[in-house]
C-alpha cells in the first residue's frame, strides 16, 4: 500500500538536524526549545479571560498573568506557533496530511481517543509538576547537562517501559 | 565572546519573537520529518520495536552539547548566559514517573502532538485537549502541594559538579553512553521490529 508518501528522515539525520537547531536557540537566544510552556500559558489566558480575580488568587496562574500580565506575550508561545506552521509545511510537503486517528490493530479510533484524553491530562499535569516536558527539560536541559533534567529524563523514560506492558494492546 | 547574541542586545523583544516564529518552524519541521507526527511511532519505542525516539534525542543532545562546547571553545559563545533548567529532584523525579506514564497511555509529548495535529492527527488534538485539561487540574490544585513543587533545590547543578569531571569529560562519557545505546537500539529492532510492514 505504498502511495506517494516521502520516507521519514533516517533517525540520525532528523537528530542532527533537531541538534543544530537547538543549538542555533543557544546560541541566537540564550535559551533553549519547550512547548509545554506555551501550553499553559494558553490555558492561563482562558482563565484570565474568565475570570482575572480567579488568576491573581492563584500564586501558580499568577506567576503567568497576574494583574496586567499577558500570558501570551512570550517566546515561548511564539516558537510553538512555529512548531505548528512547520509541522504543517513538511506534512504538506510530504504528502503526510492526513485527517486520520493513530491507533493500534486491537483498539477502535474511539478507544485511542479516550486513551490520548487521559494520557494528554496525565502529561500536562506531569509537565507543570516537572517545569517542563520532553523538549524543555530532556531536550535543552540535557544538553546543557542540567543535573535534574537528566534525572527527569531516565525517569520518564523508565516509567514509560514500566508501564507499556500494561497498555500494550492498545498499540501492538 | 559575542553570543547569545539576544543576550548581547543584538535585538529586542519584538526580534525575538520572529526569530521564535522561525525557529520554532525548524524544530516543527524537523519533529514532523523525524516521524514524531505519529503516535504508533512513538509509542513503539517502548516495545523496542522502533528506537527513533531514542536515537534523534540523544543524536540532537550531543550535536547541541558538543556545538555549545566547541563555539565556547573558540571564544564565540558565552555558556553562562545560557538558561539552565534549575535542578528540584522532588518535582522533577516525580514529574517524570507521571510523563513516563501519560507517554505510553497518550502516545505524544506536548510538542509532538502539536505536529500531529498540525498534519491531521485526530488523537492529537484529543491529546492536546487532555493536556490543557490536566494543565488546568495542575493549577487549581498547586496550592495543596506547593511546598513539594521547591523540594530537592539544587540550584543550577550541572553533571560536571556531580560528577566532579570537565565539561569535556561529562561530554565525551555522554557520547559513549550514547553509541553504546545506538548500537543496543539497533539490536533490538532486528529483534523486536521485524513484524513492522
Amino acid at each position: 500500500m505504498q502511495d506517494t508518501k516521502e520516507k521519514y528522515w533516517s533517525p540520525y539525520v532528523a537528530g542532527f538536524v533537531l541538534g543544530l537547531v537547538l543549538l542555533a536557540t543557544f546560541v541566537v537566544m540564550g535559551r533553549g526549545l519547550g512547548a509545554s510552556g506555551a501550553m499553559m500559558r494558553t490555558v492561563t489566558y482562558v482563565v484570565d479571560t474568565v475570570s482575572p480575580e480567579h488568576v491573581d488568587n492563584n500564586s501558580y496562574f499568577a506567576k503567568y498573568a497576574g494583574g496586567d500580565k499577558n500570558p501570551l506575550s512570550n517566546w515561548l508561545v511564539f516558537e510553538v506557533v512555529g512548531v505548528i506552521l512547520g509541522g504543517l509545511l513538511s506534512g504538506l510537503m510530504a504528502g503526510r496530511f492526513k485527517w486520520k486517528t493513530e491507533h493500534g490493530p486491537r483498539i477502535t479510533p474511539k478507544g485511542r481517543w479516550a486513551y490520548a484524553f487521559l494520557g494528554g491530562g496525565i502529561m500536562g499535569f506531569g509537565a507543570r509538576l516537572a517545569l517542563g516536558c520532553t523538549s524543555g527539560q530532556a531536550l535543552s536541559g540535557g544538553a546543557t547537562l542540567a543535573t535534574g533534567s537528566w534525572a527527569f529524563m531516565m525517569v520518564m523514560f523508565a516509567s514509560g517501559y514500566v508501564v507499556a506492558y500494561f497498555v500494550r494492546k492498545q498499540w501492538i | 565572546m559575542f553570543t547569545p547574541l539576544y543576550k548581547f542586545d543584538f535585538f529586542g523583544v519584538e526580534i525575538s519573537f520572529v526569530v521564535a516564529v522561525i525557529i520554532g518552524i525548524m524544530f516543527g519541521f524537523t519533529l514532523e520529518r523525524a516521524g514524531f507526527g505519529d503516535a504508533k511511532k512513538l509509542a513503539h519505542q517502548f516495545y523496542f520495536r522502533d528506537m527513533t525516539v531514542l536515537k534523534v534525542m540523544f543524536t540532537a543532545i550531543i550535536v547541541a552539547m558538543i556545538g555549545t562546547l566547541l563555539l565556547n571553545l573558540v571564544g564565540i559563545l558565552d555558556m553562562s548566559l545560557i538558561y539552565l533548567n534549575p535542578t528540584y529532584l522532588g518535582p522533577q523525579i516525580a514529574g517524570g514517573v507521571i510523563m513516563g506514564i501519560g507517554f505510553v497511555i497518550g502516545g505524544y509529548c506536548p510538542g509532538t502532538s502539536l505536529v500531529a495535529s498540525a498534519t491531521g492527527k485526530v488523537d492529537g488534538f484529543i491529546y492536546i485537549a487532555g493536556a490543557l485539561f490536566g494543565m488546568l487540574i495542575f493549577g487549581e490544585t498547586f496550592p495543596l502541594f506547593q511546598d513539594f513543587t521547591v523540594s530537592g533545590f539544587m540550584g543550577n547543578a550541572k553533571l560536571t559538579d556531580l560528577l566532579g569531571l570537565t565539561p569535556g569529560v561529562v561530554a565525551f562519557l555522554i557520547i559513549l553512553m550514547a553509541l553504546g545505546m545506538f548500537w543496543g537500539a539497533e539490536i533490538l529492532e532486528k529483534k523486536f521490529g521485524a513484524e513492522e510492514s
